[in-house]
Parts: C-alpha cells; structure tokens; sequence
C-alpha cells in the first residue's frame, strides 16, 4: 500500500487507469462555471520547490486550489547543497505547520524518496521532478494526453507507438514516461545519440535507436525532449546545430509522421534546437493542451491521495 | 480489486444479495412503482415541460432513465436525463479510502431556470442528498429542486424528505436494503440483508 | 595495568587442540596444554574461542584533528580494540592535512595516550591533498610516529608524474604509496556505481574503468621505476584481475578491500538511503563475487576497514548532499566471517593472514602480525566463531552513527582483545582504562 507518489513504477495497471479516469471526470469540473469542489476543504498541500518551476508549481496549485484546499508555496532558495536550510528541517518545519501532503521539486535524485522515508513527516510525498530521476505526474499527463487522442479518451495504451527523443540520459520526463507507458502497454521507442543514453538502457522495456527518421514512420506520437544546448560542453554532442540535425523535428521530419500523430513536448521548449518553431505551433502540436491536461492529473493525484482515509503508515516500498 | 494492492484504494458501491435476504419488492412491484412516480412528477409539475431527470450513480442513473421512458410514453415527449456524481461533495470521504469517481452527464439543456429531479434508489441519513444539492448548486440554479426515490427507508440525519417514494420500509439500522436493477445486476427486486452495513 | 593473564582453552587460529596462554610482560611468555600459572595470573576462559593474532587496519579514519564532533583518535581506537584492533593506520585527510611532521606527531601522540590500539599515522603524499607537490615524506617517515606509509586517499593522486616521483622518493625509507584509485575526470559528480540501476535511479554513475584505469596506469609506473605500490579499497572486477596480473609479473604491489564491498551490492541504494553511499561505491554481485575470489587466492592481501565516521547532519539528508563513507571497525570481523568464513573461502588461519599477518607487513609494523608463540608480543583478538553480533548503531563507540548494517545480524563476536599483554576487551566490552 503506497501513500506517496514517488515513481512511476509505484503505479500498477489498475492505479494508472484509476488516475487516467478520475481526470477524465475531473476534466468537466474544469470546463465549467464553477471549478471548485469542496473535496479537500481543511486539507494543507504544501509545494515544496528547491528549484524553479513556475509552470509545474502553478499547476500543482491550480489542482489543490480546484479541490479547496489550503495551499503553501514553499520555495527553499537552494538546498543544503548550496548551504541553506537542510532538507530535514524543511521537513520538520511542513510538519509542524501540519501538511497533508507535500509536492516535492528538488535537484537531487531520490529527494522525495527522503522525504517519504526518513521519518521526518507523516504526510503523503508528491514527486513533482527530482534530479535526473523522475517526474511521474508528467508522464500521467502525458498518458492522459496520448489517451485523449489515440484511445478516445478510454482505457489503456495497448499497442499504441510513442517515440521519446532527446536527452535521456538527464530526462526524468523519459525515466517516468517509459515506466508508466510500459505499465499502459503502449510500445516506447528512445531516440538519442548514444552519449545521452544511460548505461544500461537496453534494460529498459523500450526500443533504443540513434537514427529518429526510421522511428518517426510508425510513431502514434513523437515526444521531444528538452536538450540544453550547455551538454555540448560536456562533450555529449558536438554543437547545438549537429544536434538539431539529426535529432531535431522540423517540418520535414514532421511529415513523415502517420496523418494521426501527435507531437508532444513537456517544455520548456527550445525553440530552433529540439523542435522547430512551425511544428511547435503546428496543428499536431498537443503542447499547450499537456499544460491544461496537467491540472485535471494532478487534482487525481491529490484526491486519490488525499481524498480517502489516511492509509496506516506502513513499509513503503522504494522503486 | 484490493485495496491493499493497489497506491490508491478506490471502492466501487458493487452490492450483491445472498441466499436468506428478504425480497420486499419484486420486478413487477418495482415498475408499478415507478409508473405511479412518473405519474406524480407530471402531475406535481403539471406537465414534463421544464424537467429535468438526474440520477445519482449507480443504480440512481437507471432509475432515472426508466421514470423518462415512461413520461415520455405518458406524454408523448422526451424529458431531458442525465447523472449527477456527488461524491467530491461527501462528508464523508474520510472514512474510507479514496474513491473511483463516477460520472456525471448533464443534459445539453442544463440546470438553470429547470425543475430538476434527482432520482436515487434508497433514500437514507439524507447524506448522499445533501452532497447532490451542493454538486448541483455548482452546476447551476435551478428553479426548483425535487428528489425521487424508490425506497425511503427512515433513519434520517438531515432535515430532507422525498417528493416522490416508491416505497415507504421501515428498517432496523443493522439491517440493509439492496436494491438490485436488470441493467446493472441482471434481475429486478429490493431486498432486505440483516448483514450490516450502510446503504 | 600490566598482569599476568592465563587465557585457558582456546584454539590457536581455530585449529588444533585447545591451550592456554601466558601472557605477561607484554609478551606470549607460555604456549601449551594446562598451564600452571602464578597465583596473581588473571584466569580467561577461552574455551572455544578462537585466538588470532592482533587484527591489523590499513585504512582508518579517525577525523582528529578538525572533525572531532565526527571521531576522534580516543573515540576511534576504542571502537577499533571492540572490532579486535591492535593497530590501525590513521588516513591523512584531516584538518590540517597529516602532511607534515608535526600534525602526524600529534595523531601518534593521540593514540599513545588513548592507548587501545597503536594508532601509526598516514601521511600525505601531497601538500593539502592538493594533488600538485609532494609533502616533506622523509620528515614524517623520521618523524616520531615513523610514517611509512603515505596516501591521499579521499583523494586520487592522478598527476602521473607526481605519482612517479612518490612512488621511487619513498624507496629511500621502505615506504609504501598507498593508492585511492580515482580518475577524477571520470567520476565528477559520480553518486554511485554506473550500471543499469544508476540509469534508473537517476544517479549519475561511477564508472569501474575510472578505478581500474588508475590501478593499471600505477601498476606499471610501480613496475616501472621499481617502488612499492599499495591499491586502497579495490572495488571492481577488473581492479581485481589487473593486479592479478600486476603480482604474476612480479610487479610489488598490495591491495585491500573493505568489508562493506565483500559484502554489499549496490541494490541497497535503490532507496536513496545516504548510509550506503560510499567512496568508492558499493559495486555489482559480479564485482562482489571476484573481490571474494580476489581475496581467498592472496591476489588482494588484505582487509582494511575505511572506518569512515560522519555526523549526523551529513548523512540525514538527500543523497546527493551526503558524505561518502561508512562505519567499519566494530563489524570488519564479523562481516568477513559472514562474507568468507561461513562461505568457505577463508579458514580462521586465512583471515589471521589478511586481517593480520599482511596488513602488519604492508605497513612494516614489527610488533604485529606476529606468530602466536612464545616470545612474540601479545597482541591476540578471541573471537567467539558460533556467537553473533545485532549491530546496534546508538551502542557503537565511535561517535558516529553511519553503519550500513545496523540491525542486521552478523556471525561471530570479539569477546577479548589483548595489547601486548594488556586487556583493552574483555567479555566483549572495554575495558575501563586499558593504560
């Protein structure tokens, strides 16, 4: 029994479709007169960011807000990495203030996994990106996107091709997309120079390829990964317009997609490096509907955990 | 599917009867009861003009669509039918795992300025009403709100009553009423459990 | 509180019949069956318990002087004769750096007074550590603590001509280069081994090559210019197979392993838990299994804790903010009876060898690592083979916290530790004022 939302892995089948629907009745709350429901009215969310993150701190705000509970922003300006207040005692600090649930943004990997088992709090964890390990309301939104176009709005992904592209090997977008997806049954395909991938990938229940073209014919959709053009002083490619050459979807690559496909990005885009600007603002571009998908996700995300019983601390099973 | 497996643990409201249950109403009590509340909604409204049929999931959604085949048999007009999902509006969320949501269709007509009859199958402490109103109020403002039921079974904890009642069944609070619908459990009838529990 | 102890019953590297023990003026005095002793003679029941020689560490952190709220050398040297130490290299990365003749005399001096163990001070290879000129060797090794062995460890002495000049300098005074195998370009930002489960955990990876490109650059500079060689903490396969290699050449070279990485798979990371992280990192089973391999065929010589005391704050907090290193002294013995005892890679009489006999020699200490015979100094651990130890962090006597067994059970117990005569554990506690 989990009551943190730490990996993508942490969700089986039937908690990713649970998640997938309960949005999907969400979804009405959020196109009508009044967005609010009272279901966590005297519950405290706490947004916890080490990092910046507008877009995904104002999501996770929107949907506790839509679901009537009491919101506090918590943006530690560095973490004990860079000398500020530890982790613990910003834990210690959430709980006394009697947080509900705390939605984790950190640069270190694993923050969140600290935060659910160190003891320190007894609320549920939220990972909303941690380090260059994962971001699983991402990846549910981005089901939740692919679900809306390729499964008309039901069910599962089965047999459904999702070609992911881009900087893997720092993506936690990737790492919770190809868990969840896999768990949906849709057919992943990683796409990235081999510098990017991590060691071991092949381990991964995906496709690897270096080349994008033979991988963009048979993709129901295509995800572009953020690639910041600072990688190529590490040496991991050559130069931001080798880069966009072979890795980036411009129109003409865009036209070898099927007629259905969808193109996705979880932004922020670099514009010109990963994808074109005309294929960013192209009629397949789900870009700016992932943003809205993301509050109908999260406020699942929250009730689902929130919205019950307090589920009996117990062992918590790390990913 | 359970709980204990799953990160989030969503309850269903599946009920089933067992062998020793008490019938109260049969398949054909059961539908003269609800021709004579469909009878009563037109005649307290003088006409089906400006209703709407709500009906709160499961069994409630059925209910409702069976009272609008019938008025529109009645009246030769179609009334306007949808669901109303009320549990975000619980008090009583907390003492239960989260629950799987359910859905909610309003009719393309809406609620505003319509009388809007919400339809359920067992009318109890009143909770479940009182969550309706509250979800419903957010929808829109009706001009007046009715409620149809096909068993009222006492044991009220909140000032509300039915306009309509299939049923008037005077229960023991350990015992249970299960309403069972040919659409969603395969046979009609109502029955009586002295196996505990909420309905 | 010099006596005369009779140890009665006890079985000499675990083999052979029991006897007993005389120990007094510092040495073995009496080896045999039923000893009569003097009447003053403190009688210790050893009856079956197996007598090793003194254990031996070549790789300890005591933290003092600078991070004594972490370990100190009393602190370190009591925990050190619980796991049945009687000497201990004490690592040069304090503050100050052990780099010159004064502070590596203080540590010495530390340890004298303390008195638990003989505390015999690394220096460092390099001025502050910093990797770009040799510290005064030749003043350390004359100093009164008689430094001969010298590293950076913490730290990876990648400068191949610096490495060089160490290596041939030390020959003057019989010392030894001890090695922490890093390449530092390869491992910057490094949080755990590199291999499939850091690409899942997003961790970024410690690659093997970076340790055995060291190991094999250091062996042939070794080969090279005719020097002693020691390898710190190997830790991957191809470390293992490399000096293999290296001695089959005859090339003069050691190596050591810790307990954590004979008995340790970097699984244990999966929960992000700081107490396992570890320089270097915890490795794959494959590694495990040939460091095991390495260490019962004589290719790694010797055991050597990497006692790696830390705060509290430095490890209660998000990996990647954490410190690298992990408590070992009070649990080295059991785990290498858990790791090579019970497996059947060792005898008793192998662990005396790598836990004792090499490690003793490597450091070119005299009065360890000796035979258990009449004459030799009485430095002998009783260690208790059928009993078993629940590590139990808040009873440990660093004054650290950070082991990564704690609750775990582990087979065997050190129930006595005699230096020179003088009991500093008995019955598996310390003994109040050992001096």
């Amino acid at each position: 029994m989990k009551r943190h939302l730490l990996s993508a892995a942490d969700l089986d089948r039937d908690d990713a479709l649970l998640v997938l629907d309960t949005a999907t009745e969400l979804a009405t709350v959020s196109s009508r007169a009044v967005r609010k429901l009272p279901t966590l009215r005297g519950r405290t969310v706490v947004n916890l960011f080490f990092e910046d993150s507008t877009r995904t701190r104002i999501s996770f705000e929107a949907a506790a807000k839509r679901l009537s509970a009491d919101v506090i922003n918590f943006t530690a300006k560095g973490s004990s990495l860079s000398k500020g207040e530890s982790l613990k005692d910003t834990a210690l600090t959430l709980e006394a203030m009697g947080a509900d649930a705390v939605v984790v943004r950190h640069g270190a990997s694993g923050a969140p996994y600290r935060l659910a088992n160190a003891g320190w709090i007894s609320g549920s964890v939220v990972n909303a990106g941690d380090g260059t390990h994962e971001h699983p309301t991402q990846a549910l939104l981005d089901a939740y996107t692919m679900r809306r176009h390729l499964s008309e709005g039901r069910g599962d992904l089965a047999d459904r091709r999702v070609t992911i592209v881009g900087d893997v090997l720092h993506s936690r977008v990737a790492r919770s997309n190809v868990l969840l997806l896999a768990t949906l049954g849709a057919e992943v395909t990683l796409v990235a120079p081999p510098t990017l991938l991590p060691v071991g990938v092949e381990d991964w229940p995906c496709e690897i390829s270096y080349e994008l073209d033979p991988a963009l014919a048979k993709a129901d959709a295509v995800m572009m990964l953020r690639v910041q053009a600072e990688r190529m002083n590490a040496a991991f490619f050559p130069s931001a317009r080798e880069y966009s050459r072979r890795y980036g979807l411009d129109a003409h690559r865009m036209a070898l997609l099927p007629d259905h496909a969808i193109v996705m990005h979880p932004g922020p885009m670099n514009r010109g490096m990963e994808i074109a600007a005309d294929v960013a603002d192209s009629v397949r571009s789900v870009i700016v509907e992932q943003v809205s998908n993301g509050v109908n996700v999260r406020m699942a995300v929250l009730y689902l955990l929130l919205g019950g019983a307090q589920l009996p601390t117990g062992e918590e099973v790390a990913a | 599917m359970p709980a204990s497996q799953h990160a989030f643990a969503a309850t269903g409201n599946d009920e089933q009867s067992t062998p020793g249950d008490r019938t109260v109403l049969d398949a054909g009590e059961i539908g003269r009861a609800l021709t004579r509340l469909s009878h009563e909604i037109l005649e307290r409204n003088k006409g089906a003009g400006d209703v709407v049929l709500l009906g709160i999931p499961t069994r409630g959604v059925y209910l409702a669509r069976r009272l609008a085949e019938r008025i529109a048999t009645i009246e030769d007009e179609a009334v306007p039918v949808g669901s109303l999902d009320v549990t975000m509006y619980r008090d009583d969320l907390r003492t239960r795992p989260a629950r799987a949501l359910l859905p909610t269709e309003i009719p393309d007509t809406g609620v505003e300025g319509r009388t809007v009859v919400l339809v359920d199958d067992v009318l109890y402490s009143g909770r479940t009403i009182r969550a309706a109103l509250d979800a419903l109020s957010e929808l829109g403002r009706p001009r007046a709100v009715q409620l149809a039921v096909l068993v009222d079974r006492g044991h009220r904890e909140l000032p509300i009553r039915a306009d309509f009642v299939g049923k008037n069944l005077p229960t023991a609070t350990s015992e249970r009423v299960l309403v069972l619908l040919a659409e969603h459990d395969g046979r009609d009838g109502v029955v009586i459990s002295d196996r505990g529990g909420d309905a | 509180m010099t006596g005369t102890y009779l140890l009665r019953g006890g079985r000499l590297l675990g083999a052979g019949d029991p006897v007993d023990l005389l120990l007094a003026g510092g040495v073995i005095a009496q080896v045999g069956a039923a000893l009569s002793a003097p009447a003053d003679a403190v009688h210790v029941d050893a009856a079956g318990l197996v007598v090793l020689p003194g254990l031996v560490d070549l790789h300890t952190h005591l933290r003092e002087p600078g991070r004594e709220d972490a370990e100190t050398v009393e602190s370190g040297s009591r925990a050190a004769a619980l796991g049945g130490f009687t000497a201990v290299h004490a690592m040069a990365n304090t503050e100050p750096v052990a780099d010159t003749a004064g502070v590596v005399e203080q540590v010495w001096h530390l340890g004298r007074e303390a008195g638990y163990v003989d505390v015999h001070p690394v220096g460092a290879v390099t001025v502050g550590l910093a990797g770009t000129r040799l510290a005064e060797l030749g003043a350390m090794a004359g100093s009164a603590a008689r430094v001969r062995m010298f590293s950076d460890d913490g730290r990876c002495v990648d400068d191949a001509v610096l490495m060089r000049r160490a290596l041939e300098y030390v020959k003057a005074f019989d010392g030894v280069i001890a090695q922490h195998a890093q390449e530092p370009r390869l491992t910057a930002g490094a949080q755990m081994n590199e291999g499939a489960l850091s690409g899942v955990l997003g961790l970024r990876g410690w690659p093997a090559v970076a340790e055995e490109a060291i190991v094999a650059r250091d062996v042939l500079l070794a080969e090279h210019v005719g020097s002693r060689l020691h390898v710190c903490h190997v830790s991957t396969a191809g470390s293992v197979e490399i000096v293999r290699a290296a001695k089959a050449r005859g090339v003069d070279v050691t190596a050591e392993v810790t307990p954590h990485h004979l008995l340790l798979t970097e699984d244990v990371v999966a929960g992000y838990d700081p107490v396992f992280k570890v320089n270097p990192p915890l490795r794959a089973k494959s590694d495990v299994e040939a460091l095991r391999e390495g260490l019962a065929d004589g290719t790694i010589d010797a055991v050597a804790t990497d006692h790696a005391p830390h705060a509290a704050e430095d490890k209660d907090c998000e990996w990647e903010a954490a410190a690298m290193g992990m408590l070992g002294l009070e649990t080295a013995l059991p785990v290498v009876a858990e790791a090579m005892v019970a497996t059947g890679l060792l005898d008793w009489a192998g662990v005396a060898d790598r836990m004792s006999v090499r490690p003793a020699g490597i450091g070119r200490l005299a009065g360890h690592g000796r035979p258990i015979a009449e004459g030799e100094p009485a430095n002998l651990t009783l260690v208790d083979p059928h009993a078993s130890t629940v590590v139990d962090p808040s009873r440990s006597a660093s004054r650290s916290r950070n082991t990564p067994y704690a609750g775990r059970t582990l087979p065997t117990a050190v129930v006595a530790t005699f230096l020179r005569g003088v009991p500093t554990v008995l019955g598996g506690r310390l003994v109040a004022d050992a001096r």
